[in-house]
């Protein structure tokens, strides 16, 4: 009998779902969910601390989605093996599942790093799953002191949401700069002062060496007490299913612009892949939402037998903190820079080959979106006014022809 | 799906659009009452250019990356309109930052605001189109361009 396998519950899987259906209508669809929880709005999860999200609200999906879409999903289990031979997946209660098509969406784990003293630290905790927030939001009394280690997008947002339960919150980090993954030194300077006046504290080039209870002695010399710890280091793409049955890996997931794995009739999605960054063509994981939602549907399509395709993935983060909102797409190519930098905004374009590559803006986000869509089309830019452009994201720069096919019908 | 259209030959650069959009929007049943002396926060908004001028608001594509974007789910498509339940919204922006039209932006709560059409408000129908004195925006169905 056929029967559509989908490993793991997130925003990939619920797309996927969706990407199958549009197809087919009737066969069958089992979802291995290891979280207790249908589909959840993930990045949610630091405005839950602070009660600007609840789980009410929280749910991606409506109430019978699952039913609606002829779903079977079986909570609070995992996948332990793939066996591509048999074409079935082996669940850690040994039940077998046998799959015609079988997406693998099963999103990232929290990295921690072995440290002396660890296991002596009682209230530590980790920031990636509902229950994760649910179990720091427990813990975090108005008397607690807060270290989270990982200046990270997780790691500061856990900072924000945190910040109004706690008496104060230190975040440190072995990179010299918070975000260092994603902003240059003078963003990320803009970034740290405004965490900084709403009493965030920072230890940036610094490390725990080892712990001892309720102390986290630091590479530095310095201590740090604390009631609770959360580790923030960073994350690791869930690749072992697929690397242990023989399918190609590197950091993710290694995803075609079909979203097929390497091995035949088994396809992957969201945060545990890695495939082309469109902004400069070069193999990455990109850990974002918006593109979890894109591969996946991609994916589902393609499982039920359609023919789709996404091959314009490109890094995008929205990174707001206590309301100063910073906007980025796509890269610096090393081509030339725009900029403007003054002392509410900034604004960098970074264009090469006739194109831009990516962007930054700080402050003034506006229609931000505009910029983007010229990473995502690879707009040549002297088809456009560009020097208009610069000054703001704008329709009126583009040629009356682009226009008129932007605005003069349904899109 | 009847869609909202502008034609930049037609248009006056008069943004009375924006002026309707917000009061259409305000819940109140005075003009002057619901915008004088306040800041607006039209979902609808002029783009002025070199000699071009035209409005821009929700094209409700069909294949609309915020929705897929929105990290809330707050985002929605509904009979092809897309609406945005603000009880849901959290103020990212990531919405802002993939729209192609720089169609989205939020209210002065930070929450996300957008056309839908007015079809949520007393008006029914859109309040652009009808307050537009030289019919340079109109709703009516059309098929993509070329």
């Amino acid at each position: 009998m056929k029967q559509y396998v989908i490993l793991g519950n997130g925003v990939a899987a619920a797309h996927c779902i969706e990407g199958i259906r549009s197809v087919d209508k009737a066969t069958p669809i089992t979802v291995v969910s290891a979280e207790n929880h249908p589909v959840y709005c993930r990045p949610l999860i630091s405005y839950y601390l602070e009660d600007k999200a609840d789980p009410a609200r929280m749910n991606y999906r409506p109430e019978g989605f699952y039913r609606e879409n002829g779903c079977t999903v079986l909570y609070g289990k995992t996948a332990k093996a793939i066996d591509p031979a048999q074409k079935t997946v082996i669940l850690d209660d040994g039940e077998s599942l046998p799959y015609t098509a079988l997406c693998v969406a099963t999103g990232s784990s929290p990295f921690v790093p072995p440290a002396e003293g660890l296991d002596s630290v009682e209230q530590k905790f980790t920031f990636l799953t509902l229950d994760d927030a649910a179990a720091l939001k427990r813990a975090a009394k108005k008397q607690c002191h807060a270290l989270i280690v990982g200046a990270g997008l997780i790691g500061l947002k856990c900072a924000e949401g945190l910040r109004p339960l706690v008496w104060d919150i230190t975040v440190c980090d072995l990179a010299n700069r918070v975000l260092s993954s994603i902003l240059d030194n003078d963003c990320a300077s803009r970034i740290q002062a405004q965490l900084e006046q709403h009493g965030v504290r920072f230890l940036l080039g610094d490390t725990v060496q080892r712990y001892e209870k309720n102390t986290a002695f630091m590479k530095s010399g310095k201590t740090v007490a604390f009631d609770l710890l959360v580790l923030a280091v960073g994350v690791r793409a869930n690749t072992a299913l697929v690397k242990a049955c023989g399918g190609k890996t590197e950091r993710g997931i290694l995803v075609d612009e079909r979203m097929q794995t390497s091995l035949p009739d088994i396809y992957a999605a969201g945060d545990c892949t890695q495939g082309t960054d469109a902004s400069t063509g070069q193999q990455r994981v990109l850990a974002i939402l918006p593109n979890a939602a894109l591969q996946g549907r991609c994916a589902g399509i393609n499982m039920a037998g359609g023919n789709a395709v996404f091959d314009n993935a490109i890094p995008m983060n929205a990174i707001g903190f206590f309301g100063l909102h910073a906007l980025s797409a796509g890269s610096d190519c090393g081509g030339e820079t725009y900029e403007e930098n003054d002392e509410k905004h900034l604004k960098r374009l970074y264009c090469k080959d006739n194109r831009l590559t990516g962007f930054m803006l700080i402050g003034d986000t506006a229609r931000a979106g505009i910029y983007t869509s010229l990473i995502r089309e690879k707009t040549p830019l002297d088809s456009l006014d560009f020097e208009r452009l610069k000054q703001t994201p704008t329709t009126t720069a583009f040629s009356k022809q682009e226009r008129r096919h932007k605005f003069g019908g349904a899109v | 799906m009847k869609r909202v259209y502008v034609n930049e030959a037609w248009c006056l650069g008069c943004h009375l659009c924006e002026y309707n959009c917000a009061f259409a929007n305000s819940g109140e049943a005075d003009m002057a009452f619901a915008l004088k002396g306040k800041p607006l926060y039209p979902r609808i908004h002029i783009e002025e250019g070199d000699k071009i001028c035209y409005a821009v608001s929700c094209r409700h594509c069909t294949d609309p990356l915020c929705v897929k974007s929105c990290i809330a789910a707050a985002l929605q498509v509904k009979d092809g309109v897309i609406t945005v339940d603000q009880s849901r919204c959290v103020g990212c922006l990531t919405c802002v930052l993939v729209c192609p039209y720089g169609a989205l932006a939020p209210n002065e709560n930070g929450v996300m605001q957008k056309c839908e059409l007015c079809l949520q408000n007393a008006c029914g129908a859109p309040a652009c189109v009808q307050g537009c004195p030289n019919q340079a925006i109109v709703y009516e169905e059309r098929s993509a361009a070329e």
